[in-house]
C-alpha cells in the first residue's frame, strides 16, 4: 500500500497526515481526525449523508480519495457555526423540525449551504431537486423543504 | 384541540416546543454507533455467502491470517467450540450465528475478519477462501409448500416439510354460512411485497469485554437494550457472561422503523470476537449487507374475500395468507400472535362476522418479518381490508367514500367488540373521512374526474380509513420470550426542583428527550427545559420493552404520568408539613399544592423539591423519586382517514401525487409539532412500497436490487407535498387520553395511494394492481387491454 502525504484544510485549520492512497475521504475526516458529524449511509454513492463542501462545492466524501483532496479547503458540519453563532441552516433545521434522527442532517445542511450560495431564492421546487441527492428516512423532506426556505429569508435579511 | 393546562414556558401537553435533541444534531454532535471508539479497538468484516442454498465443503482462513493486521478469522466451526454457533429469534425458532455446514440464503454471513482497520478487515475477507457446493434454492413460499419441495430446515429434527406455524382465528362456519347465502361476494389478490426498513444508518455495534472485570459493555443499534440484555446472559451464560455483568448501550439511533429490534449474527460474533480477542470490536455494516441480510418487512401473499348485501352492508371478511418468513422466523411479534396484530383486519367497518387463517413456510431468503413501522403486520392487514372495500364498492357500482361511510363503527358504538376479539377503545371514523372529504374537495374532484376520463386523461382518487392497533401490550396476553410487554419510568426530583427521568424505551428520532419531558411538565409544572430525559444504557434506565410498534407513548408515557403522579402524592404530605395543614386541605393545579380556598398559601413543586432533601417531615422517607412500571389495560386504537388524488401521464404513464390529505386521530397530542413530522415521515414511507420499492429475488435466490443503485428509496423530488390535519378523539384508559401515532401513515397510505391509481384505470377494466405500482406495471396492463402500444 503507497503511502502519501497529503495537506488538507478543514474548517479553517490544515492538516497534514501521511495516507494510504486508498483512504477514503469521509473515513480521512471521521477516523483520523476524529469529526464524525460527516456520516456514512451506503456504499454506493446515493445517500448524501456524507456530504461534505470542498472548495465551496459539495461532495460526497465517500466517493473521493484522501488523496485527491490534497491541497483543498474542506467544510464540514462541524464547521458551520461561527462564534457561539448558528449558521441560518442549522438554526432553520431546529426552527422547522427538518430533522428527526439526525442522521442525514449534517450531509442534508452541507448540500443546502452550497445550494443556497449559488441560488439564495430558490423555489420548492429547486429545492426538493436540489436536495435530491441527499436520501431522509425519517420526515419526509417537508420540514427540510421549509427549514431550507427559513434559512434564505434569514440569509437574504442578514446581507440587507 | 383542547385547551392546554400549562403555560409555554412550562412547555406542558399541546405545546410545540422545539426539540431539545436538536442541538447536537444540528451540529454534528450526535453520538452513534460508528462514532464510538475505544482505545485499541478493532475491526470487524464479514464474508457473505454468493449463494442462497449451499454446503460448505471448506473454509480455509489461511491466507487471510497472513495478511499483517489481521487478528482472528472467525467461522462457525471456531463459535461452535463455545456453542455460539445457533442463537434463538425472537420468535423462538433458531438461527445461525455462523455456519458450520450449510448457507441458507445469499449474503449470510460465513466467517468473519477481525484486524486492526476496517480495510484490512476487507482485504482479510477477499482472502478467505470458501468452496461451496451450490443447491438449488426454494424462493416461493408456494413451492416450499409443495410437497417434493426440498426440506430446508434439515437442523430441526424429525421436519418434514417447510412449514412454520399455522394460526387462525374467528369463526369459520360462521363465516362460511354468511357468504354462501350474501347477494354479493368479492375477492382481491393481495401481495404486499418483501421490502426493507432502510434506516439511513446502517447496523453495528462496538463490543467491549473487559477480562479483569468479566464485563461486556456493547454499544449497538438496537431499539430495545434491555430486551437484547437479556437474551445475550440466556445465550451466552454458559461462557460466563450473565446479566450482571452484561450492559447494552443504545446510543443514538440513526433510524430504526423496526429493523433494530432483532439481534443480528454480526452483533453476537463481535462480542464473541471481543471476548475470545479481550479488545474492542466494531462492527458496522455497509448499506448493501444492511439491504441484502437484515431483516426484511411484509411478504404477505392474501386472498382476500368480502361478503355484503346488495344494499352495500358489509356482513362477513375472510382472509388466507401465505407467509414467507425467509430460512427462519426472524421475526419481533408478541409469543401469542405469530401473526402480529393481523387480526385487525375488520378494520373501521361493523362486520359481524370474520374468519383469517394464515400459514407460514420457510424459503431461502433472508430471515425476519419484522414489523416495519407498524405494529405487527398491521399494514398488511389494513391493506387487505381497505382494498377489499374499493372492490366491493366498483362491484356495487358504489361511490367508495359513501360505502365507507355506510359500514363505518358509529362513535356511540364505543367501546366497540370486534369479530375477531379487539375491543376498540374510542373512535369517530365519519368525523375523519368527512374532514378529509371537506378539505379535498371530494364531490368536485369526482366531477373533474368524469370530465377527465371523457377527454381521455387518467385520473384517481383513492381513500383509506384504517384503524390501528398500537401499545403493546397487556401482561395477560402480551410477552417476547416470556417478558411482559409493560414499559417504564424512573424520576428523580433534584434539591433545586430539576429532574432527570429515564425510561425502558430508545428514541430513534421519535424525539422521546422532548416529548417525554413534556409529559412530566404537565403532570408536575416543571418546566420540560428543567427536565433531563435519558434512555438505552441498561445499567441506569430502569427495564423495558423498548421502541417499536407505536408503544412508547402508550407505555412509558403512561408510565411517565404514574410515576409524577407518586412523585405527587408524596409531595403532598411534605406540602402539609410545610403549611401546617393536613393533607386533606390541599389542592393540586399545574406546579403547586395550595391550600383550598386560600390560593395565596401555596407550596411550587420546586420549594417542596428542596424540603424533601432538607426539611422532611419526621417518619417520611428523604428524597422525592419514584419509578412507575406500566401495564397497559388494553391496547390503543389511532385511526385516520387519507384521501390521495394521481395524475398518469398517458404518454410515459408516470404516477403523479397531486394532493394528498392525511386526518390522523391519536388521541391527546404532547407535541403537535413532532406529531405531524412523525405523520410525514410515516406517509414517505408508505409512499415508497405503494409505487417504488420491492426487493426482487431471481429463481436461484439472487437479489437483484441489494443496493441503493436500483432499491428506490424516495428522494425529496417523488415526495408530495403532504397535507395534514386531525381529529382528536382520547383514548379512555390512557392516563393522557394518548394513543401512538408514529406509524398509522405507513399503515394508511399505501392502500390510499394503490387505490388512487387503480380507481385512475378503472373505467377502463382495470381492477387490481399489485404494489409497488410502477409506470411499466401501468403500461404492462394497459397492453394488456389492448390500449397501450
Amino acid at each position: 500500500m503507497s503511502k502519501h502525504t497529503v495537506t488538507i484544510e478543514i474548517n479553517g485549520s490544515s492538516f497534514t497526515r501521511e495516507v494510504d492512497s486508498r483512504l477514503l475521504l469521509v473515513h480521512f475526516i471521521r477516523e483520523d481526525l476524529q469529526m464524525t458529524g460527516t456520516h456514512i449511509g451506503c456504499d454506493t454513492t446515493h445517500c448524501g449523508a456524507c456530504t461534505v463542501l470542498m472548495d465551496g462545492r459539495s461532495i460526497k466524501s465517500c466517493t473521493l480519495f484522501t488523496i485527491q483532496a490534497n491541497g483543498k479547503s474542506l467544510t464540514t458540519i462541524e464547521g458551520l457555526e461561527s462564534g457561539g453563532k448558528l449558521h441560518p441552516l442549522q438554526e432553520g433545521f431546529h426552527e422547522e423540525h427538518g430533522l428527526q434522527c439526525g442522521f442525514c442532517t449534517p450531509g442534508m445542511i452541507m448540500r443546502a449551504v452550497e445550494l443556497l450560495g449559488k441560488n439564495p431564492n430558490p423555489t420548492e421546487d429547486e429545492i426538493r431537486t436540489g436536495i435530491s441527492g441527499n436520501l431522509c428516512r425519517c420526515t419526509g423532506y417537508v420540514n427540510i423543504v421549509k427549514s431550507v426556505q427559513y434559512a434564505a429569508e434569514k440569509m437574504k435579511a442578514e446581507v440587507a | 384541540m383542547k385547551e392546554l393546562k400549562t403555560s409555554a414556558e412550562v412547555g406542558g401537553m399541546g405545546h410545540s416546543v422545539k426539540r431539545k435533541e436538536d442541538a447536537r444534531f444540528i451540529r454534528g454532535k450526535g453520538n452513534y454507533t460508528d462514532d464510538v471508539v475505544l482505545p485499541g479497538m478493532l475491526h470487524m468484516d464479514i464474508v457473505r455467502s454468493p449463494y442462497a442454498y449451499a454446503k460448505i465443503k471448506s473454509i480455509n482462513t489461511d491466507k487471510a491470517m497472513a495478511i499483517p493486521g489481521v487478528h482472528a478469522v472467525i467461522t462457525g466451526e471456531v463459535l461452535k467450540g463455545y456453542n455460539l454457533h445457533w442463537m434463538p429469534t425472537l420468535m423462538s425458532d433458531t438461527q445461525m450465528v455462523l455456519p458450520t455446514d450449510t448457507v441458507m440464503y445469499q449474503a449470510q454471513e460465513v466467517a468473519a475478519v477481525i484486524a486492526d482497520d476496517r480495510y484490512i478487515a476487507a482485504d482479510g475477507v477477499e482472502a478467505v477462501e470458501v468452496e461451496y457446493e451450490p443447491m438449488k434454492a426454494v424462493v416461493d413460499p408456494f413451492k416450499a409448500m409443495e410437497k417434493d419441495a426440498p426440506i430446508l430446515r434439515t437442523d430441526k429434527e424429525g421436519k418434514t416439510d417447510n412449514h412454520i406455524w399455522h394460526w387462525e382465528t374467528g369463526d369459520a362456519e360462521k363465516t362460511e354460512q354468511v357468504f354462501k347465502n350474501a347477494d354479493v361476494v368479492v375477492e382481491e389478490k393481495v401481495y404486499l411485497p418483501r421490502i426493507h426498513v432502510c434506516s439511513i444508518e446502517t447496523c453495528g455495534c462496538v463490543a467491549s469485554f473487559d477480562p479483569a472485570e468479566g464485563k461486556l459493555t456493547v454499544w449497538m443499534t438496537t431499539q430495545a437494550p434491555h430486551a437484547i440484555r437479556t437474551v445475550f446472559a440466556l445465550v451466552a451464560g454458559h461462557v460466563g457472561l450473565s446479566e450482571e455483568k452484561i450492559r447494552i448501550i443504545s446510543p443514538d439511533i440513526g433510524g430504526g422503523f423496526g429493523g433494530k429490534v432483532p439481534i443480528y449474527p454480526g452483533y453476537v460474533i463481535a462480542v464473541a470476537a471481543s471476548v475470545v480477542i479481550g479488545k474492542p470490536v466494531k462492527w458496522v455494516e455497509d448499506r448493501s449487507e444492511n439491504l441484502q441480510a437484515d431483516s426484511f418487512a411484509r411478504d404477505y401473499h392474501m386472498t382476500v374475500e368480502m361478503a355484503a348485501s346488495k344494499e352495500g352492508k358489509m356482513e362477513a371478511l375472510r382472509i388466507k395468507t401465505i407467509a414467507d418468513h425467509g430460512y427462519t422466523d426472524a421475526a419481533a411479534n408478541p409469543s401469542k400472535y405469530p401473526a402480529g396484530m393481523f387480526s385487525i383486519c375488520t378494520g373501521s367497518y361493523d362486520i359481524k362476522t370474520a374468519f383469517t387463517e394464515m400459514d407460514a413456510y420457510y424459503t431461502n431468503k433472508p430471515p425476519g418479518g419484522v414489523a416495519y413501522r407498524c405494529s405487527f403486520r398491521v399494514t398488511e392487514a389494513v391493506h387487505a381490508i381497505e382494498r377489499i372495500v374499493d372492490v366491493l364498492a366498483k362491484k356495487l357500482g358504489r361511490d367508495p367514500a359513501e360505502l365507507r361511510l355506510q359500514n363505518f363503527i358509529q362513535p356511540d358504538e364505543f367501546p366497540y367488540k370486534s369479530a375477531l376479539g379487539w375491543e376498540y377503545d374510542s373512535g369517530d371514523y365519519p368525523r375523519a373521512l368527512k374532514l378529509a372529504m371537506d378539505k379535498i374537495g371530494y364531490e368536485d374532484l369526482r366531477k373533474e374526474q368524469l370530465i377527465k376520463r371523457s377527454k381521455g386523461e387518467l385520473m384517481g382518487i383513492g381513500i383509506c380509513s384504517f384503524t390501528e392497533i398500537v401499545g403493546a401490550g397487556p401482561s395477560k396476553d402480551f410477552d417476547i420470550l416470556g417478558i411482559k410487554m409493560f414499559d417504564s419510568c424512573e424520576v428523580r426530583i433534584h434539591p433545586t426542583g430539576k429532574a432527570i427521568a429515564r425510561f425502558g424505551t430508545k428514541s430513534q428520532g421519535q424525539g422521546h428527550e422532548t416529548t417525554y419531558a413534556q409529559i412530566l411538565a404537565e403532570e408536575l409544572g416543571i418546566p420540560y427545559t428543567d427536565i433531563q430525559i435519558e434512555e438505552g444504557d441498561t445499567d441506569t434506565a430502569p427495564y423495558g420493552l423498548g421502541t417499536y410498534a407505536s408503544r412508547s407513548t402508550p407505555t412509558a408515557g403512561a408510565a411517565a404520568a404514574k410515576a409524577a403522579h407518586k412523585i405527587r402524592e408524596k409531595s403532598k404530605k411534605i406540602a402539609a408539613h410545610l403549611l401546617e395543614v393536613s393533607e386533606e386541605d390541599l389542592e393540586w393545579e399545574v406546579g403547586k399544592f395550595s391550600v383550598k380556598g386560600s390560593p395565596e398559601q401555596s407550596k411550587t413543586i420546586q420549594e417542596i423539591a428542596f424540603a424533601a432533601y432538607t426539611n422532611h417531615p419526621q417518619g417520611l422517607e428523604a428524597g422525592l423519586e419514584a419509578t412507575h412500571y406500566y401495564d397497559p389495560p388494553n391496547l390503543t386504537f389511532p385511526f385516520g382517514s387519507y384521501i390521495c388524488v394521481v395524475d398518469i401521464d398517458p404518454k410515459t404513464y408516470a404516477i403523479k401525487i397531486r394532493r394528498f390529505i392525511a386526518i390522523d386521530d391519536c388521541g391527546n397530542i404532547i407535541n403537535p409539532m413532532i406529531v405531524e413530522g412523525q405523520i410525514h415521515g410515516g406517509l414517505t414511507q408508505g409512499l415508497a412500497p405503494a409505487l417504488f420499492e420491492e426487493l426482487i429475488y431471481d429463481e436461484d435466490g439472487n437479489i437483484l436490487n441489494g443496493s441503493l443503485m436500483d432499491y428506490l428509496v424516495p428522494t425529496a423530488v417523488e415526495t408530495p407535498n403532504w397535507e395534514t390535519d386531525q381529529t382528536v378523539t382520547p383514548s379512555p384508559h390512557h392516563p393522557l387520553g394518548a394513543k401512538g401515532v408514529a406509524e398509522s401513515p405507513t399503515v394508511g397510505a399505501p392502500p390510499a395511494i394503490a387505490n388512487a391509481v387503480i380507481d385512475a384505470l378503472s373505467h377502463l377494466g382495470v381492477e387490481s394492481m399489485g404494489i409497488p405500482i410502477t409506470p411499466f406495471k401501468v403500461w404492462q396492463v394497459l397492453k394488456d387491454k389492448g390500449l397501450a402500444a
